[in-house]
């Protein structure tokens, strides 16, 4: 079993919801990454998603887009954040999910970046311009080097599309809660429970809900209503007020802690009732 | 040559695709849908016609450029005269299909991305004609270079939404209406002006500008007595070229050349020569050639004709390319500038920047040609909106 599998194993024992954080690497700089990721854990995040900055995020919101801009301002590329990774994984069993877009790893070559992916640690990927009908160039290496292959599913999906989606899914599945980019709009609740109600009838894999959940408050309203929930671009806003300045991992944590508490109050789970 | 290309899911060999995000797929395959019925549908076809004919003005004339042919003294020359279109360029054929099959599919509001401003003003156009909202994303570096085009959108209705993200030129523009896309795309119809982006918009582009490859080829029959033998074309995403060479695919005998923008020199970083210095790589919706660093980053394009500026290409030429049954080469700013003044005073007839560029090529080739053999250039636009940058150049003494 995969550190995700078994997260959500653990987690769905104590009736317990996951929370995954979505942060850019190399913003402000590698190091901080490396740093804020074990802080994050601590603070009670189940499962980082590590963003490969790409040049031109067409999925992404301003937020994520400035922080991308950064990160390759200061040199992040993929080879360093799997170095990253392969260090942070001497001290951290935290499930870890690559998230980006598909030129950086076709540049990287994928043969290549499947074995070195795999080797450094990293669970799963999402890759978020790679759908269905074009993921095979790159499944056929990160499949067998045993990475999840996590798929998107948008409000914009229609059921027939989504079972042939969920078919071939692995790891989880991440639904778009927002017709739109990342960070920019509010899920309504409504929407949210009946989506994933049709997608959990459709796969036995744990469903997270993200794209627009940036407070504590929505992460509890979202959280009972699915797996789990994906907070990316409040926590990336956080990290790009901060800087590089002696707060940014106190503050990150605090964040996460806050998220944390919020979702687990709004699902106490099998052992606090 | 075989017709197998693309594949039901837009690849051209291993190019081209669809690459696109979830939230953007079902309209991709509905687009897609609604594409293919409208192209076997014979009203379809016939409105389309009509709007060529009546309001965009075509057929555009294949007009022999006697003293341009004199001047350089080998093969006989032609130019496709796109820049009689109304609106000044080729663009206006695409935006007029596009519209269509829009408000075919009742949407009811319209985006674009525009580098130069020429196919925002063709969708700003389209787009006023059949009373549809209108919004054009645009770099606000091009804002600034190109005023005039901005100003003209504005008069035609259209919103036009400045771009800071990036390097705020074409590519970026792109992102944003991208962007703007997926927010939307349940009411909203995304033209984009050329021959790239996510299957199915490279072949519906394509199949919208071949009317000028189909002309052109009824028009040399008619004048010659045969096809031509060479053919040339500039690329900036390529709708101008695919548009000329696609009806020409299947004539072997014919040669077909698309022309890059070198910029200051293939060796200064500052081009746009995508297929002739660039790599494999995925960027707005399909796998082509792109300008990217060592890590997979997009490269800034540029050249001096703002249309040009694009760092892919569209995915079928770089098949054409890596079959070969076209060949790519690339024109320097200096050899567009020299070319523009040179058309200008032989001809009378002012190119756009981007057009020059194979003007340029065709100067270059045409003297090693025989006198018996024909050349056509695409001529794909007119050159009024390049006065400025021409006079800051001081080519021209004012």
């Amino acid at each position: 079993m995969g550190r995700i599998e078994e997260r959500f194993t653990a987690l769905k024992k104590e009736g317990r919801k996951a929370f995954v954080a979505y942060l850019t690497a190399g913003d402000p700089d590698l190091e901080a990454t490396e740093k804020l990721i074990p802080a994050l854990e601590a603070a009670g995040v189940d499962i980082v998603e590590i963003g490969v900055p790409f040049s031109d995020p067409t999925a992404d919101g301003p937020v994520i887009q400035a922080a991308s801009q950064r990160a390759l301002k200061r040199g992040a590329t993929l080879e360093k954040i799997l170095a990253m990774i392969s260090e942070l994984r001497r001290t951290s069993g935290i499930p870890i999910v690559l998230f980006g877009y598909y030129n950086p790893i076709l540049s990287y070559g994928p043969e290549r970046f499947a074995a070195d992916a795999a080797a450094s640690g990293v669970d799963g990927i999402l890759v978020v311009d790679l759908p269905p009908e074009e993921a095979d160039e790159l499944r056929r290496f990160t499949d067998p080097a045993g990475l999840a292959f996590i798929t998107l599913i948008a409000p914009t999906t229609d059921p027939k599309r989504a079972r042939k989606i969920l078919r071939r899914a692995t790891g989880f599945v991440y639904y778009i809660s927002v017709t739109g980019v990342t960070g920019t709009a509010v899920p309504r609740p409504d929407d949210v429970r009946r989506d994933v109600k049709r997608l959990k009838e459709m796969t036995a894999l744990p469903v997270v809900v993200g794209f627009g959940i940036s407070t504590p408050a929505q992460a509890a309203t979202i959280a009972p209503l699915a797996d789990g929930v994906v907070v990316g671009s409040a926590l990336v806003r956080l990290i790009g007020d901060k800087g590089g300045s002696g707060d940014l991992i106190p503050a990150a944590a605090s964040f996460a802690a806050e998220i944390r508490q919020a979702i687990d109050d709004a699902c106490p789970g099998l052992g606090k009732k | 040559m075989k017709r197998t290309q693309p594949d039901r899911h837009g690849h051209f060999g291993i190019f081209g695709g669809r690459y696109a995000a979830e939230t953007l797929m079902p309209a991709l395959l509905e687009l897609e849908a609604a594409y293919r019925a409208a192209r076997k549908d014979a009203d379809f076809k016939k409105e389309f016609a009509f709007y060529l004919h009546e309001y965009a003005g075509r057929e555009t004339p294949l007009y022999e450029a006697r003293r341009l042919t004199e001047a350089l003294g080998g093969a006989k020359i032609y130019l496709k005269r796109e820049d009689m279109n109304h609106t000044g360029s080729h663009k206006i054929n695409n935006t007029l299909g596009q519209v269509l099959l829009a408000r075919r599919m009742g949407k009811k509001k319209v985006i674009a991305e525009t580098g130069a401003g020429q196919h925002g003003v063709a969708t700003a156009t389209a787009a006023a004609l059949f009373g549809m909202e209108c919004r054009v994303f645009m770099g606000e570096e091009d804002i600034r270079r190109q005023a005039h085009n901005v100003f003209r959108m504005k008069i035609l209705g259209a919103e036009v939404v400045p771009v800071a993200a990036g390097t705020a030129t074409l590519k970026d523009a792109m992102n944003e209406a991208m962007r703007a896309w997926v927010t939307t795309v349940r009411d909203t119809f995304y033209v984009i002006g050329t021959t790239a982006g996510p299957h199915p918009y490279p072949i519906m582009v394509r199949d919208f500008q071949s009317v000028i490859g189909r002309e052109a080829k009824r028009q040399i029959l008619k004048k010659e007595g045969r096809l031509p033998d060479l053919l040339i074309a500039c690329i900036g995403g390529g709708s101008n070229a695919l548009g000329l060479f696609y009806p020409f695919l299947a004539d072997a005998g014919v040669a077909m050349t698309g022309v890059e923008a070198a910029g200051k020199g293939l060796t200064t970083g500052l081009h746009a020569a995508s297929i002739t210095a660039g790599r494999i790589g995925v960027l707005h919706g399909n796998k082509t050639y792109l300008l990217q660093d060592g890590h997979g980053q997009v490269r800034d394009a540029y050249a001096i004709a703002a249309g040009l500026d694009y760092p892919g290409v569209g995915p079928e030429h770089a098949w054409l390319h890596d079959t070969g049954r076209a060949r790519y080469v690339a024109v320097t700013d200096d050899e567009a500038v020299k070319a523009f003044v040179t058309l200008s005073r032989q001809e009378g007839i002012i190119p756009a920047l981007e057009s020059a560029h194979a003007v340029a090529h065709a100067i270059k080739t045409v003297p090693t040609m025989g006198k018996d053999k024909i050349v056509i250039i695409n001529l794909s636009g007119r050159g009024d909106k390049d006065a400025e940058t021409i006079s800051e150049r001081g080519e021209v003494k004012g």
